[in-house]
This record gives structure tokens, C-alpha cells and sequence, in this order.
């Protein structure tokens, strides 16, 4: 069983329609690399996320039929973890942590001023798909207090200001 | 298998090792609240209802996943136990939208029953209101997430007794709530058989027949004890 007929029809971008059939080719790796193993759905899930960006229902589906699991199993535990995101997201990621030390140390100011410089709430992403907010519960980085993680990098001591810096070129380009 | 003896509220019992505190103690005609707990389905402890007092521990024990022990010295009422019980029906009621009023289950409804008995005169918390829904989609059962106690029981029957396994819980915290194959109306789900066990072993009115009113929703636990009987002990008893 392929989900190939899944994929929506898309005439216009052949270039994007050909990487997707590569990602499906990727995803059927990724499951035989774990053996179909049912209790390898978390390790799937996130590589799968990394590939396309995002858990589509669909993908969900498919990786379900796969591992014999119970649809509503796998819809569960993808919804359950933050780092699992049923949406697309932007091409950056601002994540505020809002864990006890950063919390102390001023995360909530951090927090609007993102919030206001980029126009959208935590768990949102912009309508350019430039940027998506979030926020944590303590990376484990409490020395650095308050961080902001951009993209992967963990940024520590931020202010407002430091902030608003490096917001700015993230938001500009695509 | 091994027999272990032990006092459950002042009472010397004697139970089989592998049975719960729970177990001990209905069969000695001593109660415990219990919500989460259904008899023939496997125990989450997720509730928190069935607390006892353990001597020698100053924890609190769910007794429908602890284990009796021998010389074990069980205290299933106190003060403590009280208001802790009294402190989590409160904060259900809160949690959700509960109007027992217009509720299908009225009268039928195991939270309700829990509220009378821990004597739950008004709720001293502050009421969340959350925004939830309702699903009419599917032809005979509906579901009313307002009144959902999140105590997984249609989760457990739908997998362990009839092997479909539709219902999952999904989301986490505030959020958390059950579904229906993909987060989809439970009338387009390609997995309900629409045996009905859910539908009888939700203990409010969350989950009912279609075309019930106000207090016309009874649980069947007959026909859950019936299917547990003859799968798990081979007996037949009309
Ligand atoms: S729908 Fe009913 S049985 Fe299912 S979790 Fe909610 S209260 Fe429990
Ligand atoms: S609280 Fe923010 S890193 Fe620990
Ligand atoms: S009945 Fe024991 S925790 Fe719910």
C-alpha cells in the first residue's frame, strides 16, 4: 500500500511535487529502518517531522497503517508532545521559555515584546509563514536565564531590546 | 496461590496476593469511592478517588492499583481522605461544563452520585467554562466533551473488550481531551463498530444514545459485566 494517491494534485510546481514523491520514498526508509516497530513511534514521528516539516493527518494515517496501530493512538501521542506540530510551521522559530528561572528573570516581558513585534500569539505562526512563536517549560539551560531559543541557537540574557534585534532579520527574510 | 491477611478499617480480611485493596475490600462489603476504576477492564489509577490511608506510610494510595499486603493496616475514611475526595469531585465540576439539570444522565450520572455522597454542597473553586464541543455525527450515539471526566473508561473498553480502539486520548493539560480515530466525527470513523460498550461504561452523561432527555440515559453495566464474564472466565449467565 502506497500513499501516493494521497498527495494533493499538484499541476503548477512539478519541482515541489518531485521532492515530495522523494520524501514519501524517505518515509518508507524511515520506517523500515525501525522495523515497523510500534514502540519506535515517537523516533518515527520525529523523523518524519523533519522531513516534511510537519505531522499531516494523512502522514499520520499512513505511518498508523504501517505500525498496525490504532489511528487515535498515533493522533494521540503526536498531539500530546509540543515539539510534534500538526500545522506548518514558519521557515524560524522564536521559542520564549517560560520555565521558573527565565520566568523569574523577566520571561513574560519577553514574551509580549515578541508577541507584539511579530503580530501573533504564542503558538501561531505569521501569515508569510517567516515566523512561528512558542514557548517552553525549561530547556535546562537555567544558568543563561532568560533565554530565547531562535531557530536552534539558545540565546541567554535577553532584554526587550536584544530581542527585537534579532527578530528583525528573521522576520524580513523568506 | 498465596492468601495474605490484613485490616481494612478495623476489619481482619483475608485476600488472595494478586487482588487489589479494592478488591479486598468490596468483597468484605467495605466502600470505597472510585470513578476511573470499571470492574473486567485494567486499572489507570488516574482518578485519585479510591486514596486510602496506609500505616507506616504517609502517602496516600489509590486502592485500585495497590496491591494487599500482609499485616497491612488500611484506613478507608478519614478527615484527610474526606476533603481530598471532596477537593477532587470540586475540581471536575470545575474543570468541565456539568449542569446536571439538562443532563441526559440525571439521576443516572456517577459524578453526580460521588458529589452527593462526599456531601458537595457548592463548589469552592472558581468555574472554567471551557469551550468544548459537541458530536452528533454519528447515527445512534452522540458525545458532549462539556461533560466528559477524562477517567479514559470508554478508551479501555473499546480496546480491551471489543478491539477496536477508536477512542485515544489526545492533546495534553487544559487541552486534553478524547477522540475519535483522527481528531475526526465520530460518524466518519472507518474503526467504530458501534457496539455500544462506551456508550455504557462512560459514568456521566459524556457519551449517550441518541434521542435520550433529561434523565432517560441508564448505563447497561450488565451487558459490560456479561462480555467480561464470558471473555475473561468462559461463563455464560443470563
Ligand atoms: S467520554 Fe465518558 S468514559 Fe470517556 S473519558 Fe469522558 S467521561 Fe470517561
Ligand atoms: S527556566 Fe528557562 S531555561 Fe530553565
Ligand atoms: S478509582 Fe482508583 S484512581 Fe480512579
Amino acid at each position: 500500500m502506497t500513499l501516493h494517491s494521497h498527495t494533493p494534485k499538484n499541476q503548477d510546481s512539478s519541482t515541489k511535487h518531485v521532492s515530495r514523491a522523494a520524501h514519501f520514498k524517505m518515509l518508507d526508509v524511515i520506517l523500515k529502518r525501525h522495523q515497523y516497530r510500534q514502540d519506535a513511534l515517537i523516533e518515527i514521528l520525529h523523523q518524519v517531522q523533519d522531513l516534511f516539516g510537519y505531522l499531516e493527518t494523512d502522514l499520520l494515517r499512513y505511518i498508523a497503517q504501517c505500525l498496525r496501530l490504532p489511528l487515535s493512538r498515533v493522533y494521540g501521542v503526536a498531539t500530546f508532545y509540543h515539539l510534534f506540530s500538526l500545522a506548518p510551521r514558519g521557515t524560524h522559530r522564536c521559542v520564549v521559555c517560560t520555565g521558573t528561572a527565565c520566568y523569574v528573570k523577566g520571561a513574560a516581558a519577553l514574551l509580549t515584546t515578541v508577541e507584539q513585534f511579530a503580530h501573533i500569539h504564542a503558538g501561531e505562526t505569521t501569515p508569510d509563514h517567516c515566523l512561528s512563536v512558542s514557548t517552553t517549560r525549561c530547556p535546562g539551560t537555567c544558568g543563561l536565564a532568560p533565554i530565547v531559543v531562535f531557530d536552534d541557537q539558545v540565546c541567554g540574557y535577553q532584554t526587550p531590546n536584544s530581542v527585537r534585534d534579532r527578530l528583525k532579520p528573521l522576520l524580513k527574510q523568506t | 496461590m498465596a492468601v495474605k491477611t490484613l485490616i481494612i478499617d478495623d476489619q481482619l480480611i483475608s485476600a488472595l496476593e494478586e487482588e487489589t485493596l479494592l478488591q479486598a475490600a468490596q468483597a468484605a462489603g467495605i466502600h470505597i469511592p472510585t470513578l476511573c476504576y470499571l470492574e473486567g477492564i485494567s486499572e489507570v489509577g488516574a482518578c485519585r478517588l479510591c486514596l486510602v490511608e496506609i500505616a507506616g506510610s504517609s502517602k496516600l494510595h489509590p486502592a485500585c492499583v495497590t496491591k494487599v499486603a500482609e499485616g497491612m493496616s488500611v484506613r478507608t475514611q478519614s478527615d484527610r481522605l474526606q476533603k481530598y475526595r471532596r477537593l477532587i469531585i470540586e475540581m471536575l465540576f470545575a474543570e468541565g461544563n456539568h449542569i446536571c439539570a439538562v443532563c441526559v444522565a440525571n439521576g443516572h450520572c456517577e459524578l453526580q452520585q460521588l458529589a452527593m455522597d462526599l456531601g458537595m454542597d457548592h463548589v469552592t473553586l472558581e468555574y472554567q467554562f471551557p469551550n468544548r464541543l459537541v458530536d452528533l455525527s454519528h447515527d445512534r450515539f452522540g458525545m458532549d466533551h462539556n461533560r466528559c471526566v477524562l477517567c479514559t473508561r470508554c478508551i479501555r473498553v473499546c480496546d480491551e473488550l471489543e478491539g477496536a480502539h477508536i477512542w485515544d486520548m489526545a492533546g495534553r493539560g487544559t487541552r486534553s481531551q478524547v477522540i475519535t480515530d483522527l481528531n475526526q466525527p465520530w460518524g466518519t470513523s472507518p474503526t467504530c463498530t458501534s457496539c455500544g460498550k462506551c456508550v455504557a461504561a462512560c459514568p456521566t452523561g459524556a457519551i449517550f444514545h441518541q434521542g435520550s432527555t433529561v434523565g432517560e440515559m441508564v448505563h447497561e453495566r450488565t451487558r459490560i459485566e456479561f462480555i467480561v464474564n464470558a471473555r475473561q472466565n468462559h461463563q455464560w449467565q443470563f
